[in-house]
């Protein structure tokens, strides 16, 4: 039998029996039913399993799990307020339509929401460094770099 | 007309409404359908089949002739659409969303007739026991064949519904008027909900198909821009993947692979992972697969696997013989004969070219790789899986497990990508065979190497070519042919007096199969760089020069639209930067990219700027159109500078990201600029493919521009440098 690990996940305790070798991906979606985050690749190169552990995005298909016991694990699914109301990046790409297939989104959206944590006001070449491991294969990036900067202009307090 | 019979007939066939008691509205035709009871399914309200015209059905038909009645001609069904009795519009069609947009496009087809807002149509797409049988979403045909009939279909609907309000009311039909989703007559100030009109009833009417879909100007909901439908479920990451269905006492798959394509299993010892708890090694004939209660442990017991293979002996063609295995494979060899009206063209021209390209072989890389649920109820088989072609799948299911079309059921849920991918229901046979084998659920998820290696890849291609233009810039002799690639897009817009143009078929070692605008990049490459070449020896500006020969006025507009927006004529260009441009057309869309590129001392190549212009008829979505323009820029600009597959006696040797380089945001960052050239009074065609055509020939001709070197073959610059000269 696997251990029982603890996991903070989305702010709520979670307890999963899993080995602790595990990639943080495969529990996240299989044992806690948290499919927002999806597999790509398993190397950490397309981003599509992205979280914010601790403040910083992750790719969660490399991290181990025992490596995040003690940590504040996000997923998309943690972004929404309990409101139901969106978080101001998942409403910028939903504004700037700036998603196809919509397979990277919750990836991307991951990896753009702890950019902005980190850098309030990204130049594109912040953005580019930032997303450099968040791939769309359907070519949606000239939308996804105004969703960023829309929602950074609007977490900063109003459209420039 | 049949009215209020247990049995109404249409035609020869037995059309069964029991046990819903449809009322029939008119007696059309005979139909044939793939399942009677589909009306079941629909509950009550008002039902609009679309039945296909000749041509189309045609085109739509599956391999067999159909088993009609005596005498009619049996009858397909292209769309159907209905009304429920709560008012709730539901059109079902048998494409697929794979990120295109079909969704939101086809429901904007529906509103548009029904006068409601593009929300209210609820779009069900893709699932075999719920929409008429589809060929699949591929060939840019959904916006010129499906919209028009679910057009069709909503406008009966729309006519039905003013119909029964008149009779209702004891009006006249042209005082009644859709508005909101209820139908009114304004001067009595009435007013009733589309569902409520049925009264209960269960009515279906039959239509022909019509080739005269609602003119632009007519159009309120389409020709606008429509976000994508359901975006909310992307954001938050709800919407579900094939790769995220989960079914009650579900098990995870795998397959084992072998080490290299043609390789046959000679002997295997699976006790090792059999001894592991949970597990089921599953061997029929070649195929190994294990099926256990997570993935890890599926992994690990595949590991465990000590298998015998036999792989091919000799010489295999590897990327590097690959273009010479296709001449000496090419099943029609061209001779080359100088006295013929090319040869004398090209005796007499005062500019000729000769040269050779190449294209490497490329992966659609979806982001969702092929993933499968398939799960078995007694002898009926139901599957969620990604794929173009659900239609398609079942049939391959049918032929695996010698089903009937309604033992399987397929579903596909809006599918993380495509690109031309996802034809095949490989994933699909899998996991149905494993869940057969283990009576359970079972969900099987390819590994991204599995999807590099054991997907199916755009053709390769040698393009061989000679063409001739005078001094005063005319274009007079084009021979070209293209070995393996495909025939698409392969006919200039250039008016050219002798031309000699084939496709020339050849054997490929890796599997192949469609992909984005198929071979028309391939021959855009080929062609536009030859075309610079010509403009370049003659002395005249490729614009120009394009401009003198081009005999297609559609595409000298997009072209006159790029090259303006990009500044083309007088523009001043940095040292070490060089600007390019090319145009074509392909399946009803005409396109033209002019690209800019910054080329350093060490050979990498940046992209500074691109612009395309792309024209397909009247614009259904302008949102989503330059969604589909930039999207095909950006994955053309990878098959253009880096993307090739590197294979070797059987293996595929950059089988992952980290070595198969695709499009990054900081390659392209928002240096995609489309300008959308609208034509309201033309038929509105497919935009998701030709937009890739012509990035890849702008880019070649602005890094000739550059440096003074023709690069002649795909990518342009692998490992993001030129090659060495």
């Amino acid at each position: 039998m696997p251990p029982t690990l603890e996991l903070r996940v989305n702010g709520q305790p979670r307890r999963v029996a899993a080995e602790p070798d595990r990639p943080l991906l495969g529990v996240l979606r299989d044992e806690l039913g948290l499919t927002g985050s999806k597999y790509g690749c398993g190397e950490g190169q397309c981003g599509a399993c992205s979280v914010i552990i601790d403040g910083m995005a992750a790719r969660s298909c490399v991290v181990r799990l025992r490596a995040v016991a003690d940590r504040e694990i996000t997923t998309i699914e943690g972004l929404e307020a309990d409101d139901g109301t969106l978080h101001p990046v998942q409403q910028a790409f939903l504004d700037c339509d700036a998603l196809q297939c919509g397979y990277c989104t919750p990836g991307m959206i991951m990896a753009a929401t702890a950019l902005l944590q980190d850098d309030p006001d990204p130049t594109p070449e912040a953005i580019a460094k930032g997303l450099d491991r968040n791939l769309c294969r359907c070519g949606t990036y000239p939308k996804i770099v105004a969703a960023i900067r829309q929602a950074a202009d609007r977490m900063n307090g109003g459209d420039r | 007309m049949s009215r209020n019979t247990d049995h109404p007939t249409l035609g020869n066939l037995d059309f069964e409404l029991e046990p819903e008691r449809y009322e029939l509205m008119s007696g059309l035709a005979s139909i044939q359908l793939d399942r009677r009871d589909f009306l079941r399914s629909l509950g009550g309200g008002l039902v609009v089949l679309c039945l296909l015209g000749r041509a189309e059905a045609q085109e739509s038909r599956r391999g067999r002739t159909g088993g009609g009645g005596s005498g009619g001609e049996p009858r397909e069904i292209g769309a159907w659409l209905q009304i429920g009795e709560d008012g709730t519009i539901t059109a079902f069609t048998g494409k697929v969303e794979v990120g295109q947009n079909a969704r939101t496009s086809l429901a904007q087809a529906v509103a548009d007739e029904l006068r409601v807002p593009v929300d209210a149509v609820a779009m069900v797409m893709g699932d075999t026991d719920r929409v008429p049988y589809d060929r699949g979403t591929f060939g840019s045909r959904t916006t010129p064949t499906m919209a028009p009939q679910l057009r069709r279909a909503a406008s009966a609907a729309r006519s039905i519904l003013v119909g029964l309000a008149a009779d209702e009311w004891g009006v006249e039909r042209s005082e009644i008027e859709l508005a909101d989703g209820a139908v009114t007559h304004p001067p009595s100030n009435r007013s009733i909900g589309f569902g409520a009109l049925t009264q209960g009833r269960r009515l279906v009417e039959a239509i022909e198909e019509d080739d005269a879909p609602r003119p632009r100007d007519r159009w309120e909901v389409a020709g606008r821009d429509a976000p994508k439908a359901n975006g909310r479920d992307f954001v938050t990451g709800r919407h579900r993947y094939a790769s995220d269905i989960t079914r009650r006492f579900m098990l995870r798959g795998k397959v084992l692979r072998p080490p290299a394509f043609g390789a046959s299993l000679k002997g295997m010892d699976a006790s090792n992972a059999e001894a592991i708890d949970g597990v089921t090694v599953v061997r029929e004939g070649d195929f190994v697969g294990v099926v256990a209660p997570d993935e890890p442990t599926a992994e690990r017991a595949l590991e465990a696997i000590k298998a015998d293979w036999t792989t091919p002996e000799g010489d295999r063609p590897s990327s590097q013989t690959l273009f010479d295995h296709f001449k000496r494979t090419a099943e029609d060899r061209r001779g080359r004969d100088d006295s013929g009206p090319i040869g004398q063209a090209l005796s007499q021209a005062d500019a000729v070219v000769e040269a050779r390209y190449t294209i490497a072989p490329i992966a659609h890389a979806p982001l969702e790789p092929r993933a499968a649920v398939a799960e078995w109820d007694g002898d009926r088989l139901t599957v969620w899986t990604g794929t173009q072609r659900p239609f398609g799948v079942r049939e391959e299911l049918m032929n695996a497990f010698r089903l009937a079309e309604d033992q399987v059921r397929v579903i596909v849920p809006d599918t993380g990508s495509g690109y031309g991918g996802k034809h095949t229901g490989d994933a699909a046979v899998e996991a149905a065979r494993l869940a057969r084998a283990v009576g359970r659920p079972v969900k099987l998820v390819w590994s991204r190497s599995e999807e590099f290696t054991w997907a199916y890849f755009r053709p390769a291609g040698l393009i061989e070519a000679r063409a001739g233009a005078s001094k005063d810039g005319t274009l007079a002799a084009w021979e070209f042919t293209n070995y393996n690639s495909g025939g698409s897009g392969i006919e200039p817009p250039y008016a050219i007096a002798a031309r000699d143009i084939a496709f020339v078929r050849a054997d490929s070692p890796l599997r192949q199969g469609s992909y984005r605008a198929l071979a028309a990049t391939a021959n855009h490459f080929a062609r536009e760089s030859i075309v610079d070449e010509l403009a370049h020896a003659v002395g005249m500006d490729p614009l120009d020069f394009r401009r003198k020969n081009l005999d297609q006025d559609r595409v000298r507009a997009v072209l006159d639209a790029a090259a303006e927006r990009f500044g083309w004529q007088g523009a001043s260009v940095e040292p070490g930067h060089g600007i390019g441009l090319a145009c074509g057309m392909e399946k009803g869309g005409h396109v033209a990219s002019c690209a800019e590129v910054r080329v350093d001392d060490s050979g990498r190549v940046e992209v500074v700027r691109t612009v395309t212009a792309f024209e397909c008829g009247a614009i259904v979505n302008p949102l989503h159109l330059t969604n589909q323009v930039s999207g095909s820029v950006v994955q053309g600009i990878g098959g253009a500078l880096f993307e090739a597959i590197a294979f070797e006696d059987g293996r595929i040797l950059n089988d992952r990201f980290s070595r198969y380089r695709v499009p990054r945001l900081g390659d392209v960052f928002d240096r995609v600029e489309v300008v959308l050239v609208d034509r309201p009074d033309l038929p509105s065609a497919g935009g998701g493919e030709t937009p890739i055509v012509a990035i890849a020939p702008a880019l070649g001709n602005a890094i000739f521009a550059a440096t003074g070197r023709r690069i002649r073959s795909l990518p342009l610059a692998p490992r993001g440098r030129l090659p060495e000269a």
